[in-house]
Formats: structure tokens, sequence, C-alpha cells
């Protein structure tokens, strides 16, 4: 049986590792390489990176880091943040990034998903999604790290997501990020039984229980973190313990 | 220790060089048959589709190079599919050094089948050092059968080819350089042979 994947996520600015909270306060956590090559060691399925450097000249900072990822990482790894065109993804690719994601430039240029896909196969493409349930009952896509409403709506964007031919989608609850109040299920399921494509949780995890919510109640193929992982207030071989006690399959 | 990593129009080759440096192996990532003929090993790696890589392939005699190799060689993912007989996807034929057809997954579970998955069944070369039920990487959408050269199975929708081995000829549906610890040992076991 295929197991489910715990990824730990860690933001990037200026080439370190930091932690939103609510997409706002920023607190430094370490270096992301060292943290990374500990996770894998601990047992995580996966890693994303993400770029939130905000300017053009300190990019290449984070090409530079991606190379001393691939390098020091044997478990896969995606990167995300600034990638705007084409060219953007081949220069992670060659620097040795497994998987790419794109959230706000998608959303602006749907296209965007097409291009890389069909140049390097849907498995490099991770369309990240920030969505927030509103007081209207729906689900809207937010972009530029959660600052700007959009006319698109969840569900409708993340199939349109997939007829473009991305290979998973990365679906962050802003309700639900940084709670630690649990991961946004209804909708998971929702995403999960109607799309082919995995589905990775994003936003609320807390507890242990959260876990293995996610991937029953809320179908998800794979469940996304930082903050508890990064302050070790959940240990990932603990975490797995945990999980393979509940019945789910588990590396 | 001469290890040459089969450079062509594929996607991310670099991981596969970045796993030997880790082993120490410094890898040649080369399109220089002479240098490919006199290696001690050949790493065959691939990401990619399947008939534009093969078009490549046939057009610069790559295919009639690897059939002649005599030194130990690992396809990996993409490359041992090209390693067999004909592949559904873009109904394209192969090199044919493994007489097995590769076929597209039915969409009855999630289709690419993506992540750490058990291998079963291990035998030969590659596995000796393994433990029975290791988690490795897969990545596909088309997969191999069972067939006579199967080395080791794996579970998604059906029971197919996790790894084949005939001769000297070796290949993995899995990433071993993306496969932590287990992919290690794997790769390692290969460099060893």
């Amino acid at each position: 049986m295929i197991a489910k994947r715990i990824i730990p996520c860690l933001d990037i600015k200026d080439g370190q590792t930091v932690k939103g909270i609510n997409f706002v306060n920023i607190k430094e956590v370490g270096d992301p390489v060292e943290l990374g090559a500990k996770y894998a060691r601990e047992g995580a399925d996966e890693l994303v990176y993400l770029d939130i450097t905000a300017t053009h000249e300190k990019r290449k900072l984070f090409t530079d880091l991606v190379k001393r990822i691939a390098l020091h990482l044997n478990i896969p790894f995606t990167v995300g943040g600034g990638i705007n065109e084409i060219s953007d993804a081949d220069r992670l690719l060659s620097a040795g990034a497994d998987k790419i994601s794109v959230n706000s430039s998608a959303v602006r240029n749907p296209q965007l998903i097409e291009d890389i896909a069909s140049g390097y196969g849907s498995q490099f493409v991770v369309t990240a999604i920030d969505a927030r349930l509103e007081d209207d009952g729906k689900w809207w896509v937010y972009v530029n790290g959660g600052r700007i409403r959009t006319e698109k709506e969840l569900f409708s964007w993340a199939r349109e997501a997939q007829e473009r031919g991305t290979g998973e989608i990365l679906f962050t609850s802003m309700n639900h990020d940084g709670t630690k109040s649990g991961f946004a299920c209804e909708a998971l399921a929702i995403l999960s039984e109607n799309l082919s494509i995995p589905i990775i949780a994003s936003g609320g995890a807390g507890q242990m229980e959260h876990f293995s919510e996610v991937f029953t109640r809320g179908k998800a193929d794979a469940a996304l973190a930082a903050s508890i992982f990064h302050f070790n207030e959940i240990p990932i071989p603990v975490l797995k313990d945990y999980l393979r006690n509940q019945n789910i399959v588990i590396r | 220790m001469k290890v040459a990593v089969i450079k062509y129009n594929a996607g991310n080759i670099r991981s596969v060089g970045f796993a030997l440096d880790r082993l120490g192996i410094k890898a040649e990532i080369t399109d220089d048959f002479d240098f490919i003929r006199k290696a001690d090993k050949v790493i065959f790696p691939g990401v990619g589709e399947a008939s534009t890589t093969m078009k490549h392939i046939k057009a610069n005699g790559l295919d009639s190079l690897l059939k002649s190799l005599k030194q130990p060689v690992l396809g990996i993912c993409l490359g041992q599919q090209l390693m067999c007989s004909h592949s559904e996807e873009g109904d394209t034929d192969c090199i044919g050094i493994f007489d097995v057809p590769v076929l597209k997954f039915p969409p009855t579970l999630k289709v690419p089948h993506m992540g750490w998955n058990c291998l079963h069944d291990t035998h030969g070369d590659l596995f000796a050092a393994i433990p029975p039920n290791s988690y490795v990487y897969f990545v596909h959408s088309y997969y191999v059968p069972l067939c006579e050269n199967t080395a080791a199975s794996c579970e998604y929708i059906t029971r197919f080819s996790a790894a084949l081995q005939k001769d000297n000829f070796f290949a993995t549906q899995f990433h071993p350089e993306k496969s932590g610890d287990i992919g290690h040992l794997i790769l390692k076991g290969f460099i060893e042979l």
C-alpha cells in the first residue's frame, strides 16, 4: 500500500528558514539545509521549501540554496515562491529540485501550469492554493501570500489546475493556518473525491490526532506542517508511530 | 571506479549525480560514447515522456550502445521503461533489453502512483542488503508487469515490477536517489557489483 506522506514545510527568507504565524509575524528557526537533513533522518517523506524573499536580486540566494539542498537531501523536495515563468521552473529544475509549486502566478496566468507540465511532466508541477471559507459559504482563493482575494473559487480552480496538467494540489486553509485546531477536513475530502491527483493538506496541524483525521476524514494523500515540527512540538518519529498505531499506512 | 551517468534529453539527471556524490563517487554525466563504453558502471536515468525521449535516443544511436554494454547498467524510472520492448506511452517501440511491454495504469486509484510504497519479493544482486518490505519512492503513470526478469514487485492498482534484472542489466521503477537510506543502500549495492 502507498504510504500517507508527512511533509515539513520550510519558509525561506534571504537564505534562512522562517515560519510565519497566520502569514504575518515571522520567527527564524534555523539553517534550511541542516533542518531539512534532520527531518529526512527523522522520517519526513518529502520537504517543501518556499521562498518568501520579496526582491528579485535575492532570488539567486534561493537557487544556490536549492543546489545545496539537492546535494545533501536523499528524499524528494518541492520548491516554490517567485515562479512566474517557465524559465524560473527551468532554473530550479537545473538546480536539482524534484518539483516546483506555483501559486499566485498560476492564478494570474493559468497557462503557466500547462507550459511547465508539458515541458517537464505533470509530476514536476504542484499547484498551491490558499483559500478562505467566507460568510457566503464559499472557499475563495487568495494570492500574494493571502493578502489579495481573487474571483476564483477553490474547487473549480483546483479542477482547472488538474485539467491543465498539475500533478498535485497543495491546499492551505487560511481559516485554519496558524490556529493549531486541525485541518480543513471537509473541504479536503471534497477535493480528494472530485480530483484524480494527490491532495496535500496544509494549515491547522496542532496535535497528532489532526493528522489521523486529515488522512481518514479528510482523505488527504499527504499532510504538511511547519511550526509543530520546527519547534519540536511533535517529533516526526513520534507522530509516525502514533499514525501506525491508528492503522494508517506510514513509511 | 569510473561511473557514467548517461546525459540525454531527460529531466533531473542531476539528482542521480548528487546521490553518487553522497556515496563518495564522482560520476561523469556524459553523452560521450567512448567514455560510456569504458566506464565500470553505467546509469541510465530518466524523467520524461517515452516517445520523444526514444526518438532522441534512436537518432543518436544510444539504443544500440546500451544494448552492447557488458558492464553493469542501471536504468532508473523512465530508464527502466525504455529498456523494455514497447511502451503504451505514445505507442513507442523501446530498446528491448527486457522482453516485456510497459502498460498504462488504469485510473482506478490516483495516477500517477506518487509517493512511498513497499518492495515485495526482492531478490537478485541489488537487494542483497535490503530488508523485506522496505519503502522506496515512486513517481510514474506507466508500469512494467510482472515477468521472468522481475527482481522486486510493488502493489498499486496491480502487482507490478518495481525492479528488473537480466544478465548485466538492472533497472528500478522507483528512484533510489530519492529513496532515503534504503535508496542509498541500493545504489551502493549497484556500485559495488
